[in-house]
């Protein structure tokens, strides 16, 4: 049983990793602000989502893994947030940038 | 044993700070310090300093960060012109020797210290008990060493009156900082809402389990004092005239409650600052909740800065 929740956590914390790097490869490569905006999105919802995820198993009790998915659920609302506000802010600014 | 993460931890540092000191421009220079502390942080986590982690995320990154974004946006206006200036022979000579100067002696001072290194880790722990607090930084910062932290909250509240000081005749006694005109039913305003709540219970928390666990009254005012900045920058509320009475008072609150039991010090256990043993955690908890207002206002207020508007009559 431990060895299939580590398997499981090694699984999620891998898969998690993908995305972090492939959200750091969009945040160098894609051209614009708003592109690199969706990358960073990705690698803050969903890589930490798989890496909490991943985690809980190995939490040490239930008030452990609480905390771990609060720490997701407030990293994916400041994420979404800030995401709003900079691409607003591109949004109203555009036309003078480019 | 030399661990990856700690030699890729020390490449990315290093590289960071020479990046810091080349960058062109002083926003991109101020972005980078701010991840620098991020960095920092997580060094001081590597090397079990709970506390000090805590407080370099807090105060090194957030709050220093926050303080240099602004500075860095004042100094806009000026800084091609200020960069275009080219210093002559002499001067750049005169930094550059002094720089040197000043490595060659804090690395001859490094490389000075006794192995091991002296440590009072075991008088603290020897000594805790008599303080009733669980957190050996917290005894140490309020019971051992209490006099420096007096005076670092006397400094923040200098500090404040430095910055007020810089206020125009015209708009003495007014608010700090720029009206804010955030959309009420926008996103700011929304997660103005929404995290408060959260940001009150957290930074609470942090400030309580300080007692006995990593935290305390400096990492809990700068996350109290977060949710304030966040309320005002979104609209919500206004910041508080700096003439307000109430205001002043608890600026000094803290200070002077930590004087006061300083004095009672002198008169119940012989000394300036001495607690007597079987009264020493309740005062501990009198200095930190006296303190607690006092911090989260001035690390709010600094970031506000001076008042640049008339009170609305």
């Amino acid at each position: 049983m431990s060895a299939l929740l580590d398997l499981w956590t090694m699984a999620a914390v891998s898969a998690g990793a993908v995305f972090f790097l492939a959200g750091t490869v969009g945040l160098l490569r894609f051209p614009d602000s708003l592109t690199r905006l969706h990358a960073l999105t990705k690698a803050d919802n969903l890589g930490l989502g798989l890496v909490v995820l991943g985690l809980l198993p190995q939490a040490g009790g239930i008030l452990d893994a609480l905390k771990l998915i609060v720490i997701w659920l407030l990293v994916m609302l400041s994420g979404a947030s800030v995401a709003q506000l900079i691409a607003r802010r591109i949004a109203a600014d555009g036309d003078r940038r480019r | 044993m030399i661990d990856p993460l700690n030699i890729g931890l020390v490449v990315l540092i290093v590289g960071l700070a020479v990046w810091i000191i080349l960058a062109r421009d002083a926003f991109s220079a101020v972005v980078a310090f701010i991840a620098y502390g991020l960095l920092l942080t997580l060094v001081w986590a590597q090397l079990q300093g709970i506390d000090v982690a805590l407080t370099e995320a807090a105060i090194g990154g957030g709050l220093t960060g926050a303080l240099l974004i602004g500075a860095a946006s004042r100094l806009k206006r000026t800084e091609n012109a200020v960069s275009a200036e080219q210093p002559g022979i002499a001067l750049k000579w005169l930094a550059a020797g002094l720089s040197t100067a000043v490595t060659l002696v804090l690395a001859i001072c490094v490389l000075a210290l006794p192995d091991p290194a002296p440590s009072l880790a075991d008088a603290v722990a020897a000594n805790i008990g008599s303080t009733g607090v669980g957190n050996p930084i917290t005894a140490v910062l309020l019971a051992f060493r209490a006099m420096d932290t007096l005076l670092e909250a006397v400094v923040l509240v200098f500090a404040l009156i430095g910055v007020w000081s810089l206020t125009p005749d015209r708009f003495w006694a007014g608010r700090p900082g720029l009206k804010q005109s955030a959309d009420p039913n926008g996103v700011l305003a929304y997660i103005a809402r929404v995290l408060p709540p959260i940001g009150l219970v957290v930074g609470l928390y942090i400030f309580w389990v300080g007692a006995d666990y990593p935290g305390g009254k400096f990492q809990g005012a700068t996350i109290l004092a977060a949710m304030w900045l966040l309320v005002i920058m979104a609209g919500l509320a206004d910041a508080p005239a700096i003439d307000r009475g109430l205001l002043r008072f608890s600026l000094v609150l803290g200070p002077l409650a930590f004087i006061g039991i300083g004095v009672l010090g002198v008169a119940v256990a012989g000394d300036f600052l001495a607690y007597p043993v079987e009264y020493a955690k309740p005062l501990i908890l009198v200095i930190e909740f006296a303190l607690m207002p006092t911090l989260t206002l001035i690390l709010g207020l600094l970031l506000l800065g001076a008042p640049q508007r008339a009170v609305e009559s």
